[in-house]
């Protein structure tokens, strides 16, 4: 049994501590310098709750060049995070107790993260049959959110059914909402600057109508809703209506639509190619005041890895997607806590607290104190860094922030009371 | 000018230089030897990723007649077709020693990204990309509408020019829009409102949705084809009511100003945008588009490869 | 020694002395062709072209019939096109009658190394198969890289090669001179 001492942190930017943890748990909140165990220097930094992301492509099954479980892991890791919700749509698709244990299982035998699976709503994404989402939610790896995500589950009918079901097991539809015929094809944001590039628009209405059907069939059949990467203005007010309506409904917004816009676009560098696509500056100001008033209640970083050839290549063939997980706290450092959106209470909240209770992860998102599981970010809001995209831990170097420099860094992440990350470092 | 991907590259003193070169290539090639040794030792491959015989021969011709080495590389039935990606295709160009490459892809900003993303060192002219741009068809059509509008010289100031179809999807369209305005003409964009794209009223031009208010008041008028296919796809109803509404025909010609001059783009849909009347009355252009098109080519190439390299 | 840059720009022909040099060579294309029923000229621009103008219009007075002068644009045809930026082309103007059978004199300003001569046979032979082609030039100034000698010549002028001789004609300069500087710089 290992005590560790992190000794000096200021828990949410508060009062400094030495925080000890012993055996995975939070055992004591002591004076500076009065902790007895393995010290591990943290003076002013700050400790929040260990970040939770509801959406990470992991890539394994079956794009294992992409990104496989430890790679991702270690992203995570790095990034902060000690939980990570891992997509469904691999190949096989997780949409099988069988494929879910898979993935949970090497989850945990890597065990730098809680890895917890997310099953699909439907067979094979295809949208049109329910997947046995009884079985994954009794599997060993417990599975509560369900996604058909890269794809949106069309079909009023079967929306309806998926957000009935799921009541049975205390569940939530993560709907990623684009309705299919109006983005046939579609590569950008349909603006002014889709018509000037020549590029099929993605209009924003294809995803505020989706939002707006299935707020309101979670309200008449009284289930639970997730509206996954938000990333429009008109979105925010959808689930602003929703949320005053008394609608159990709950969403998330991701790193690169709270930083980055549509005018990237015209470099036509496939980097910037992701699904929702980029919007315009309008957007990213709604979405960061939605994320700091808690219209938005979480932040997920869609990390989605490619393989090198799937971005060196024109727009039209690049797939969409850029990574996150390391980027993630950097860039809600610079859009929401430099600002002054949102404290550190505020971050803790929605990076952590929201996601851990949306995905119904009791073990994460546990507030700093004693009796807590030690699962535990350490970051140095002072430091800065430049992001290399070969030097991050993914496989895939697909991030859109190359050569960028940041504020904050992770600098400790610990895992159930274990540490993952030392001084910026894999432990 | 070490690439021509957009129209909107060209200020007003590049293009004059292009479609002045254009005429001193035009006058070349009404002699006997029409063949020039300028471009020697050159390499232009013509990198066609979609169909288009009548731009592949015309930049095929140009770069011939100014003794350029020509590579014709249809992606059709190449390793393109078995899954080979732009850029091996463009390496191997590369290591064959290219000079410029002529690009006719599919994708908008192909030519963009072959031209930006280190994979060539070579010149790069966009010979259509998607629905985005075809600069050159858009030096061509300045350059005949200044030879039947402004004696061949200058600038278009005070031109106006009527454009009608299929803008949303239209290359032509948005090339002519840029070039024509950097040249001070006047443009009237004329399509129903499914065929044009979002945010046009950002576009430096005017819109209409009624071709017969329009047609008294150009110099030019330019019918754009319109595909059949785009019918399913419910931008219009049918064909028929496609081209009662937007088609010109022989009473719709008779609305223009004595002077004015019919172009397209090629290749024409009779009967649908354009009637036979039309397209064979002397007010039609677009046989000499065609030969122009081998100038203002020429033009391009000599002004990209003639030179030490930037 | 650059010091002084004014002092090193010499006039070597006044005005008077290039009307002078033109009238002769109109005289001697007139003598050499017996006649002007023949002849062409064609400048090679830019003051090529005035200046087969000026002896077109002189060779008129002395014949009394008007002689076909044009523009030869040599640009297509230079050696040295990869050596420096792309140049604008100039204007080519073949006069109706064509240059088939006929005597071409080319004109130009100043002959140096020859090349520019080089390109402009090249570009006569893609126009047309004349019966002879001669060169008149106001100003030989030597150094030259290829086997070639004009036929009229206003002045020899004897320079080093770094000199820059500069021919001003009034159409375009708004006055009639010939100057030699140090082009050190150049």
């Amino acid at each position: 049994m290992t005590t560790y001492v992190i000794k000096g942190v200021r828990p949410y930017g508060e009062d400094a501590v030495d925080l000890v943890i012993t055996d995975g748990v939070i055992t004591e909140l002591a004076p500076v310098g009065t902790g007895k165990g393995e010290v591990i220097d943290a003076d002013g930094l700050i400790a929040l709750p260990g970040f939770v992301d509801l959406h990470t492509h992991l890539r394994e099954p079956g794009r294992e060049d992409a990104e496989t479980i430890e790679s991702g892991s270690q992203a995570a890791a790095l990034g902060g995070y000690t939980c990570v919700h891992a997509m469904a749509n691999t190949d096989p698709v997780a949409d099988t107790a069988g494929v879910v244990e898979q993935v949970w299982r090497i989850g945990r035998e890597v065990g730098l993260v809680d890895v917890r699976p997310v099953g699909a709503v439907t067979v094979n994404l295809d949208g049109t049959h329910l997947a046995e989402i009884g079985a994954m939610a009794n599997s060993a790896a417990k599975v509560t959110v369900f996604s058909d995500d890269g794809k949106c589950v069309h079909d009023a009918l079967l929306m309806r059914r998926s957000l009935e079901y799921v009541k049975a097991f205390g569940g939530v539809v993560a709907q990623h909402a684009q309705e299919p015929r109006l983005t046939e094809n579609a590569q950008m944001n349909e603006s002014a600057l889709s018509g000037k590039l020549g590029m099929v628009g993605w209009p924003a209405v294809a995803e505020e109508a989706i939002i707006a059907r299935d707020v309101l069939l979670a309200e008449h059949v009284d289930s639970r809703l997730h509206a996954c990467h938000v990333s429009t203005a008109g979105s925010v007010e959808v689930i602003r209506w929703a949320k005053s309506r008394g609608i159990n409904v709950t969403a998330e917004v991701t790193p690169h639509h709270l930083i980055l816009t549509e005018d990237l676009v015209e470099t036509y560098n496939p980097v910037y190619k992701v699904n929702p696509p980029l919007r315009t500056q309008k957007d990213v100001l709604a979405l960061r005041q939605a994320l700091a008033d808690g219209t938005i209640d979480a932040l997920a970083t869609d990390h989605a890895p490619h393989p090198h050839e799937h971005k060196d290549c024109e727009w039209g063939a690049a797939a969409m997607g850029m990574l996150g997980l390391q980027t993630a706290f950097s860039v809600v450092m610079e859009t929401m806590v430099e600002p002054g959106l949102l404290d550190w209470r505020g971050v803790a909240e929605r990076m952590s607290v929201q996601p851990a209770r949306i995905g119904g992860v009791e073990s994460q998102g546990q507030p700093i104190k004693v009796g807590s599981i030690a699962n535990i970010v350490v970051i140095d809001p002072k430091a800065t860094w430049t992001v290399v995209p070969e030097a991050l831990a993914s496989k895939s170097s697909n991030t859109p922030y190359a050569e960028r420099t940041f504020p904050g860094t992770v600098v400790h992440t610990f895992y159930a009371g274990r540490p993952t990350v030392i001084g910026g470092v894999l432990a | 000018m070490r690439h021509l991907l957009s129209a909107g590259d060209l200020d007003r003193d590049k293009a004059l230089l292009i479609l002045d070169t254009a005429a001193e290539m035009a006058a070349l090639s009404d002699r006997s030897v029409k063949k020039l040794p300028t471009l020697r030792g050159r390499t232009v491959v013509n990198l066609f990723f979609e169909d288009s015989t009548r731009t592949r021969i015309s930049f095929e011709l140009a770069a011939k007649r100014l003794s350029a080495d020509v590579i014709n590389f249809a992606a059709k039935g190449s390793s393109v077709s078995k899954g080979e990606s732009l850029k091996d295709t463009a390496l191997t160009l590369e290591a064959m020693g290219a000079d410029a490459v002529v690009i006719r892809h599919w994708d908008s900003g192909a030519p963009y990204r072959l031209a930006h993303a280190d994979w060539i060192g070579g010149s790069v002219v966009n010979a259509g990309d998607g629905t985005h741009e075809h600069p050159t068809q858009a030096l061509l059509d300045a350059y005949t509408m200044r030879r039947h509008l402004r004696d061949g010289k200058g600038a278009l100031e005070g031109v106006r020019v009527g454009i009608v179809g299929d803008i949303l999807h239209s290359r032509v369209a948005r090339s002519n829009v840029l070039l024509l305005q950097t040249l001070g003409a006047q443009v009237t964009l004329v399509a129903p409102p499914t065929l044009l794209p979002i945010g046009i009223d950002t576009w430096p031009c005017e819109v209409s949705y009624d071709i017969e208010s329009v047609l008294p008041n150009v110099d030019a008028v330019m019918m754009l084809r319109v595909q059949q296919e785009r019918m399913q796809a419910a931008y219009f109803p049918t064909a028929r009511e496609y081209s009662r509404l937007y088609g010109l025909n022989g009473d719709r010609m008779r609305l223009l100003p004595e002077h004015a001059i019919v172009l397209h783009p090629g290749p024409m849909n009779r009967g649908m945008e354009i009637s036979a009347e039309v397209a064979d009355s002397d007010r039609a252009v677009m046989v000499e588009q065609v030969a122009n098109g081998v100038s203002v080519r020429m033009a391009v190439l000599y002004l990209l490869l003639g030179g030490a390299k930037e | 020694m650059g010091s002084a840059r004014a002092h090193d720009l010499r006039t070597v022909l006044s005005g008077d002395d290039i009307a002078r040099a033109s009238r002769r060579i109109a005289h001697e294309i007139v003598e050499k062709a017996k006649g002007a029923s023949d002849l062409v000229l064609l400048g090679i621009p830019t003051r090529g072209v005035t200046l087969a103008h000026r002896i077109g219009r002189a060779i008129s007075e002395i014949e009394g019939i008007d002689v076909p002068v044009g523009a030869l644009d040599i640009t297509l045809y230079r050696d040295d096109l990869r050596l420096r930026p792309t140049r604008a082309l100039e204007e080519t103007s073949i006069p109706d009658v064509g240059i088939d059978g006929k005597i071409v004199v080319l004109v130009d300003d100043v002959l140096f190394s020859g090349r520019t001569i080089r390109a402009a046979l090249d570009a006569l032979n893609d126009v047309g198969r004349p019966a002879a082609v001669r060169l008149a030039v106001l100003v030989d100034r030597g150094h030259r890289e290829l086997p070639i000698r004009p036929d009229y010549v206003g002045k020899n002028i004897p320079t080093s090669p770094a000199e820059k001789v500069r021919v001003r004609l009034s159409e375009i300069d708004d006055s009639d001179s010939v100057e030699i500087s140090a082009g050190e710089d150049e």
